[in-house]
Order: C-alpha cells, then structure tokens, then sequence
C-alpha cells in the first residue's frame, strides 16, 4: 500500500509549510485543530521556535465544537487574539477535522477581518499534504496581497522565492544564498519568506528576475511572472560548475525574459547516484554531480513540477516504491535524508545528507551548507 | 497589569479553581519534557506502534519515536481524504497493518493500533478491525488505542491511553503475593514509603515501567490489588477491576503530612499488615524543606503543573515552610482544590499564569525578576536556569518524595543549568539523539 510505511519518517505536512512560510512576516497564524498539528510543527518542524517568536496558534477545536459546527468560537478566538496582539495581517487555516466537518475557511476569514479589521486570509490546508503544497499556497498569497507593481525596475535586481528552514536546515545557507547572488553581481531585494520583512517583500516587483530554490516558491514565481513580467530561475548553487551555470542562467533569464530550469540537466554516463528529496534543491544536487561526471536522478517523494522532473528520475513517494525504485536502479550510492538508511539496498553506499521537513530535529547539527563549491567538499568528506 | 482581551495572568484570589482562564487560541511554549502516548506505547516491552492518521499528526509520533532511537518499533498508515468517503476505512485499515507485520519480518506479542480523530467522527468500525486481525494473526495481542485530542475534555489522551495499554493483560489465577503500581510513566523512587511498605510486605510488585520483557508485562494480570498515585491512571484503574477483578486503591501523590500518613494507613489496611511509623521519615522530610528554604531564602518561586500531579498542594506547603511562591503555572485546580482555596484565602497575591494563553509569548523576555523554578513550564515562562528538572512528580512519593524535591530545589538553587538543552528534550526521561 503507497500509504502504509514500516520505519521511515513522512514529511511534514501543508500546515506546517504554511506556519514555516510566513513565520517571519509579522502575521497571526491560527491553525484549526486539536493540538496535534500545531505542536508537531512546534516541535520537529519549525526550528526559530525556540529562538524567534511568532504569533502561530492553535484553536485547541474540542468534540462538542466540531460536532456542533461552533465556527463561531473559532472567530471569536481569533478576533479576541488579534485585539491583544495586532499582527499586520491574518491567516487561517485547517486541518484533518476541519476538513471532516466542513468548516468553510473563506468565509471565516472575511468574518474575522470584518470584526477586526486586520487584512485576513484562508489557506487551504488539512493536514494531509505536504508541506511544499502548504508553503506553495502561502507565498503565492503573500505575492499576490503584498507585492506592488514595479516601480524602479532594478536591472541586477533579484528576489530568493521558495526559502524555508524546512529545507535549508542550515541557518547559514539561506545568507550563503544571499551571499552567493552579491557575487555575481546581483542585488537581493527580497527573500520569500527568511529574512526580510513585508515592506521589503512588497518592493520584489522590481527584479528583473527570480531565483527558486524549492517548489515551495514555484507558484508564487509562476503569478509574478504573469503579473509583472518577472522571468524565474529555477535551482539552488550547489557546487561550483552548477553555481555557475545557475549564474549564467540568470543573467540570461533577466535578458530574454524567459524563465529557465538549470537544475534539470542531467549526466548521463559515470557512476550512479541516486539523491532523494526535494524537487528543486534534490534536483539542483543531481544536476551538480551531472556536471562533476556522475549519472545523477532524482527521487522525489514530495509534489513536483512535471517539467523538473527529467528522464531516469522519478516521483517515486512511498516506502514500497522507492525500495522498488532502487532495486531498479542499482545505484552505487544514495544522497538521502539518514532516515532513508533503513530502506536503502544492501552494499549500496549511503551519503547523509539531513532534510529538517524529513527528519526534523533528528539530525540538526549535520544541517549542510552546499552553497558553491561547499558542495564538493561536503562530497569528500561523505565518499 | 495590561488589559487583554483575554488575560493570561490573575492573582489566584480572582481566579477559579474549576478554571481560571477563559479558553482560546493557545500558544506552544517549546518545552518538550511531558510524555505523550508514544513514550508511553514504549512502556509495553516488544511492542509495535501501529498510528493510522493524517500526515500532519502521524509526523508527530513517528519523530517521537525517532527521538528516542526506537523509530524500529513504529510503523503508520497515512489517511488520504479518498479513505473518508470511499468505503474502505476498515479494511485499508486491516491491509495496511497485515502489509506492516509482513514487513517487518516478526510477529510482536502486542500492536497497540492507535486511531484518529477522523476515524471516530467517519464512524469507523474498530470491532471488525481488531477482530479480523485477531483472526487473521491470532499469536498477535492487537489493542484498540487511540490519538483523539479532539475528544480530550472527555477523557484525557494520557489517561486513555494509560489505560489502553493494560488492555492487553489477560487473566491470570491470582497471586495473594503480588501487587502493580497502575498508570506510572517512570518507576516509582524505591525509598519511598510506598515502595517499602509494599517490599517489606514480602510482596511482588509489578510496575509497567519496570516490565523488562512481554512475560513480565502479562504477569501483572495476577496481582491481588492495584494500587495508582497518579489521576490520570482512574480510568486504567476502572478498567482493570471490571476486566480482570483485580480491586483498586488510589492513593494520590500528595504533599500534604496527615495526607501520606492517611495513605499509608489505607495502604496497610488493604495489605493486612501493621502500618509501619513514619516519624523519622517525616522529620527528615521536615528538615529537608527547612535546609531549602534556608539556602533559597526570600527568592521568588514558581510552580507549574507538568512538574507535580498537584501544583496548588506542593505551592501550600512552601508556603507553609516559608518559601516564598509568588507565581504558579496552572489552568486550574484538580485534585487540589482544597490547597488552591487555601492559598486564595492564605496567598491571594499568588500570580496563576496561564500556561497556553497567546498573551504567554513573550513572557519569557521579560520575567519580572530571578526565580527558582519547579517545572519546565516555569523555567521557561521566568526565564529561569535554576529550576527542578522533572515531570508528573518524578517517580518521587511521599515523605521522601518530599525530602528529594526539597533536596532538588536547593541544588537547583545552587547549581543554576542551561535550560535550553534540557526543555527541548522531548519526553524527560527517555532516550534523545539530541543528547547524542
């Protein structure tokens, strides 16, 4: 059964991907639940909780509220909450028992913002999709409320799209990123969402391009681009070669206008490796080790983009299939989560590689920084 | 003090026992210390963990399990919104738990199979599940658990679950020799009064948290009497005398001197034994609060509720010692509304601070002056690196319980720690990688 699994971990969920997502903008984020959902994220998916505050709650919904459809108990929570604490805007959002009784969370949030008179908005969460799918939805909406027309087009301007902790579990590769565009000439306006604040995410309609770096930050890329003409890039600068190619990428992205996806190029001779995780950044490894001489494919058990998933890859998601996936492959080593060890052929050379939306806080002191040629060095050090 | 719309702190002469706070949206405060039901679930030794739920909750328990270095003794089945209208709630159910036990190449005593919420409100029939299991794998104990937060104001996920784990206990020819401790997460401090009295009894004493093996496990169904100190076993405790007539002696963790004395006279009247004096043993107990309250003198404490079963008996007798409690973390008074009237009428300049309230978020940074905490919640709340580390009373009961508590408090006073390391440490007690 696809969703049935002996030992490995699932990833963390589209509530916790919306939370992670605007966990720095300012906001109030009221998760409809029991407590389950809100304190996994708490605890194994969110790791400023401890450090950085933010106004991410949960309603603690009881049997007689969700037997009674008492959605008012629910609003008038959030507005009370909202009057104490005056966060710059509202999100709402649900999970498994709310899906279950039906709350319509658009209609909730217009009743909220009509009593608080604080901008609110509903994320179509139910705690039984990815994170990705969560976080995709709230940048898309933060794009969309926050970030003004273009007004001084900035020609070397570029925004980061798609920055989570839930991927970059290292807090310095988010800065390393930022770094990593300064050198080549570009200047950051914005990052969605580590970082920066709305005001300076409202000035990322002046970029001439977008660099995303998970597909957490596709869909947000895809509307500026409609909006604005904003052409997107898509890949993370893992290793020297990639990074480089991924520079150029852009600079051509910001002249044609075209969006482009460097992190699909693939090797197709040399030693196989198999790299197991995220779309974009899974994809951006696999395309670095292409370049270095590998035949690299990506297994990607989250949502993906059928046009970043190339031939030899797959969207293998369960335990069974990607046991099944390897088998088939036979690769001679595996860049994956350390969680992934427990099903992962025998003799085949395992290279760790920690993923927080996988295995949270498991593994968080062996987070890497990959940026440039980190990537290789990381490389040595694992073979 | 501000106005809110909803305060997250009273003086506890304005506060309700039966609960102080108006309920609302609820902050997580990172302090990880308290048991949830996988830590428990590990208490039954060679079982497996079967979760089926949604992705959000199962990441939960199955990074709890990974926490602790058992991931192994875990497997789940992740629920799709298909599985609620589609008619194969139950037997996706039982396909997924036989595909599991397939896989992991060995067939457990026990499964305890915990369901959601969702399972409960599509009107799942658990019956059928664990029958057709039981059928199909009879060597294999399959208990019905439960992952129900929703449902919790009608019984606790705690004391459920407590009580869902003896579920597996099958009759046994009574042994007049033995006795179990019911409902403990941590084994119970052998030199307590308790423990003593139970030893030199000459009795057995079975303890899940003691249980090395399954055989141990299954033993406790002999015992005589079951005996429980903790409120949330109730429920295991009721269960087990209507399942197997084993009879029930609640004798709660108090704080209080005639209390324990009152304890253990009932102790020994259901055990037909002498009841032993305990004078020495309260002296030093008595002497134990006096050296503390001497070495902490006139520093504020605070109390919370995750680190003693009852919060506002333990505050009382501080006071009562001179101790200078000026803040407790609680809802509300369970057990202990006696000791909660005592100090509104005695201390009503206590400050009861909510323990979830939103309002709660910054209240670390700016804690109002140094105290000595006891309880995570506490430390955290007052920014506190001198604070007893424990959870649900330690394992301590009694006069020395009293003693190591009064002991703990002086050396946290003297030895301040970093805290940050020890609250994010899910599940006190257990086994972290994060230590690794």
């Amino acid at each position: 059964m696809k969703q049935t699994a002996k030992i490995i971990p699932c990833y963390a969920a589209d509530t916790s991907g919306v939370c992670s997502a605007l966990y720095e903008l300012g906001g109030m984020i009221a998760v409809h639940d029991a407590s389950g959902v809100n304190s996994t994220y708490a605890t194994h998916d969110e790791p400023r909780w401890e450090t950085v505050q933010s106004m991410i709650y949960v309603s603690g919904l009881t049997e007689l509220d969700a037997i009674l459809g008492n959605d008012e108990k629910f609003i008038a929570d959030v507005t009370a909450a909202a009057k104490d604490q005056k966060p710059a805007f509202i999100a709402v959002c649900g999970s498994p028992m709310p899906m279950m009784i039906g709350v319509d969370f658009d209609a909730v949030a217009a009743e909220i913002e009509q009593r608080s008179d604080i901008r609110t908005f509903a994320l179509h969460t139910n705690g039984m999709h990815s994170y990705s799918e969560g976080a995709s939805e709230a940048l898309l909406t933060v794009a969309r409320e926050y970030i003004q027309p273009p007004a001084n087009k900035i020609p070397d301007g570029v925004n980061i799209l798609g920055a989570l902790p839930l991927d970059f579990g290292n807090p310095a590769e988010i800065p390393a990123i930022r770094a990593w565009l300064k050198e080549n000439g570009f200047s950051v306006i914005s990052c969605l969402a580590a970082g920066d604040s709305l005001e300076m995410i409202a000035k990322a309609g002046n970029a001439a391009v977008n660099l995303v770096v998970s597909y957490s930050g596709l869909a947000a890329a895809a509307y500026l681009y409609e909006a604005f003409g904003i052409p997107y890039v898509c890949g993370v600068p893992f290793g020297g070669a990639f990074s480089q190619k991924l520079a150029d990428s852009l600079r051509h992205a910001a002249e044609t206008g075209q969006p482009e996806s460097p992190c699909t190029f693939r090797g197709t001779s040399g030693r196989k490796i198999a790299v197991i995780g995220e779309n974009l950044i899974a994809g951006s490894a696999a395309a670095q080790l292409g370049l270095m001489g590998y035949e690299a494919h990506l297994i990607c058990p989250l949502p993906h983009a059928d046009k970043l998933l190339m031939q030899g890859d797959s969207d293998a998601a369960s335990e069974e299939e990607i046991e099944q996936y390897l088998a088939q492959m036979q690769p001679d080593a595996v860049i994956a989560d350390p969680l992934y060890r427990f099903i992962l052929p025998k003799d085949t050379k395992h290279i760790g590689l920690p993923h927080y939306a996988f295995s949270g806080r498991c593994f968080e002191r062996q987070m890497q920084n990959l940026t440039g040629t980190n990537f290789e060095a990381w490389l040595r050090s694992a073979q | 003090m501000q106005q809110y719309e909803k305060t997250p702190v009273l003086r506890i002469a304005d506060a309700d026992a039966n609960g102080a706070f108006a309920s609302g949206l609820e902050y997580n405060p990172p302090v990880r210390g308290m048991w949830n039901i996988v830590h428990m679930g590990m208490l039954v030794p060679e079982a497996h963990q079967v979760y089926a739920c949604a992705q959000g909750c199962l990441r939960g328990v199955i990074l709890t399990a990974a926490e602790m270095n058992q991931l192994d003794r875990l497997s789940w089945i992740s629920l799709t919104e298909e599985d609620m209208f589609n008619g194969t709630l139950e037997t996706s159910l039982v396909e997924g738990v036989s595909e599991i036990i397939e896989k992991i190449g060995h067939h457990p005593p026990m499964i305890p199979l915990f369901l959601s919420c969702m399972h409960l409100f599509a009107g799942c029939d658990f019956d059928s599940v664990l029958s057709d299991l039981s059928a199909r794998y009879p060597d294999i104990t399959f208990v019905d658990c439960y992952m129900t937060p929703t449902m919790r104001l009608t019984i606790s996920p705690v004391a459920q679950c407590s009580r869902q784990l003896y579920m597996g206990l099958k009759p046994l020819p009574q042994n007049p020799k033995a006795v179990n401790l019911i409902g403990c997460d941590r084994p119970t401090d052998e030199n307590s009064e308790l423990l003593r009295i139970i030893r030199g009894a000459g009795l057995v004493l079975h303890d899940l948290p003691l249980c090395k093996t399954y055989a141990e496990y299954l033993q406790m169904a002999e015992s005589r009497l079951n005996i429980a100190y903790l409120p949330t076993a109730h429920a295991a405790l009721d269960a087990l005398e209507k399942t197997l007539g084993i009879p029930q002696l609640y004798l709660p963790a108090r704080f209080d001197f005639d209390g324990l004395r009152e304890n253990y006279r009932q102790l020994c009247d259901a055990l037909g034994i002498a009841c032993p004096d305990f004078s020495d043993e309260a002296a030093a107990a008595d002497a134990a609060l006096r050296a503390a309250k001497e070495t902490i003198g006139e520093t504020a404490v605070a109390v919370d509720y995750t680190a003693v079963s009852r919060p506002f008996e333990l505050a009382k007798l501080l006071c009562e010692y001179g101790f200078h409690v000026k803040y407790i973390v609680a809802d509300a008074a369970g057990e202990d509304a006696a000791a909660f009237a005592w100090l509104k009428e005695n201390r009503p300049d206590i400050l009861l601070y909510s323990p979830t309230n939103v309002n709660m978020l910054h209240q670390h940074e700016h804690a109002p002056e140094k105290v000595l905490a006891v309880g995570q919640k506490a430390a955290y709340y007052f920014a506190a690196n001198r604070f007893v580390n424990f959870v649900v009373n330690g394992g301590y009961y009694g006069f020395a319980g009293i003693s190591a508590i009064a002991a703990l408090m002086q050396d946290a006073y003297r030895n301040p720690k970093d805290r940050r390391p020890l609250l994010r440490h899910k599940g006190y007690g257990c086994d972290s990688c994060l230590l690794s």
